[in-house]
Parts: C-alpha cells; sequence; structure tokens
C-alpha cells in the first residue's frame, strides 16, 4: 500500500490505521465513507467512481501534507477506490493519528471536505431508471428547489 | 502535441477519453477558445484545466508536451 493512493479493490481499513499508528500517537481518527442505497427518497442501486489517477494521488498527499503542517504531530493515509461500488461498500478511508484526541478528529473532517474540494474523482450513481455523473452538490438544481 | 483528456461527464459530452492535439506556446484562455469551439457547452465556470497535473489559471502558458485535463466539479468522498 501507499499513504495515499487510488484503488480498485476492496479497501482494507486496518492497513491505513497501522500506516500512522506511531508510539507517539495517542488517538488515530478513522473515517470510512460508504455507498449510500437512498439519497433524498431516490434508490441507488450500486456507484461507479472514476479518477484521473496521478493528480488524484498527488492532491490526496497534497492535503496529507496541508494536515501535517496544519496539525503539528499528525500522521495521515488516505485511499480512495474507484470503479463498481456496491451498497455499503467503502468508497473512502481516512486515517488520522496524533498525540491528542481533537486534533485527530479535526484533521480527519478538514481532509474529507478538501477531498471534495480538489481531488479529481467523480461518482456516477445508477439508478433503476437512470444515471448521472455527481456534479458539484452545493450547486446541484434539486437542493436549490428544496 | 498536447495531450487533452476527458473526464465524467466532460468525456460524454466530448465522446472521447482522450486525444493529441497541435498546440504550443499558447494560454489555457486559447486553449479554453479552441474546447468550445470544437465542443460547444464545454466551457462552464464549474470546469476547471490541470495542467500537468496542477490547476492552472487562464494566462498559464501550455507548451508542447504537456499533458492537460478537464476537470468537471469533482465528488469523490
Amino acid at each position: 500500500m501507499k499513504a495515499f493512493e487510488v484503488v480498485t479493490e476492496p479497501i482494507n481499513p486496518q492497513l491505513y490505521s497501522d500506516y500512522v499508528l506511531r508510539p507517539e500517537a495517542g488517538a488515530v481518527t478513522l473515517f470510512t465513507g460508504h455507498v449510500r442505497e437512498w439519497t433524498k427518497g431516490v434508490r441507488t442501486l450500486y456507484l461507479a467512481y472514476e479518477a484521473y489517477v496521478p493528480m488524484a494521488e498527488k492532491k490526496l498527499a497534497e492535503i496529507g501534507r496541508e494536515i501535517e503542517d496544519k496539525w503539528e504531530g499528525t500522521s495521515v493515509a488516505i485511499a480512495h477506490r474507484i470503479g463498481e461500488l456496491q451498497i455499503s461498500d467503502i468508497a473512502v478511508v481516512i486515517a488520522v493519528s496524533s498525540p491528542h484526541r481533537k486534533t485527530a478528529y479535526e484533521a480527519n473532517e478538514y481532509a474529507i471536505e478538501r477531498i471534495k474540494e480538489i481531488v479529481p474523482i467523480w461518482k456516477k450513481e445508477i439508478w433503476e431508471d437512470g444515471e448521472e455523473w455527481i456534479g458539484d452538490q452545493k450547486k446541484k438544481p434539486k437542493e436549490e428547489i428544496l | 502535441m498536447i495531450e487533452l483528456h476527458y473526464f465524467a461527464g466532460i468525456r460524454v459530452l466530448t465522446g472521447i477519453p482522450k486525444e493529441s492535439v497541435y498546440f504550443s506556446n499558447q494560454t489555457v484562455e486559447d486553449l479554453w477558445k479552441w474546447a468550445d469551439e470544437k465542443y460547444p457547452g464545454i466551457r462552464n465556470s464549474s470546469v476547471r484545466i490541470a495542467v500537468n497535473e496542477e490547476y492552472a489559471m487562464p494566462s498559464d502558458i501550455i507548451e508542447s508536451g504537456d499533458v492537460v485535463a478537464f476537470i468537471p466539479p469533482v465528488s469523490g468522498g
């Protein structure tokens, strides 16, 4: 494994947790993002993720560096899976270790927010009656109506 | 020659995942104009261009040999 990687096989979160664990760490936060069946009343059958792999891995590593600069003593590992993912499969794992708990939580949340901003990975939802590439979720017309 | 990569919804628009075109010593803005002529609608404020795996500014220069990607809004996680 690499500390920052895009993978095609199922993700084993333990690998990433173990990677960031060090004697000086008092906390490891492990976030796993999963494929959700229902989104606003629409049933997803499965998801297809695609990435611009070299740039995505570079940007994941950049997020890791941002965190290690922003929160002293942290260590980060992130993996994102691409291809076809079934309901409840792990799409992303983020492991952050730090001397104290609060930092590990904060840094982990920062990582997922940054992934959604800068990492070139795209998700296509496949429903019973169609499919759609999901874009900037903040600007979805459906949400504006709601 | 430069290599162009298209992803997700942009690939649906172009109908191809990548292509090589003659383009050298011109700006990202120039590439936008070329792309919008060839693929009307590709130019959109939410689509970004990356040159050699870094997000680029409109004034950045593209050289022969560069790898350019059209990046629609990302949705990882």
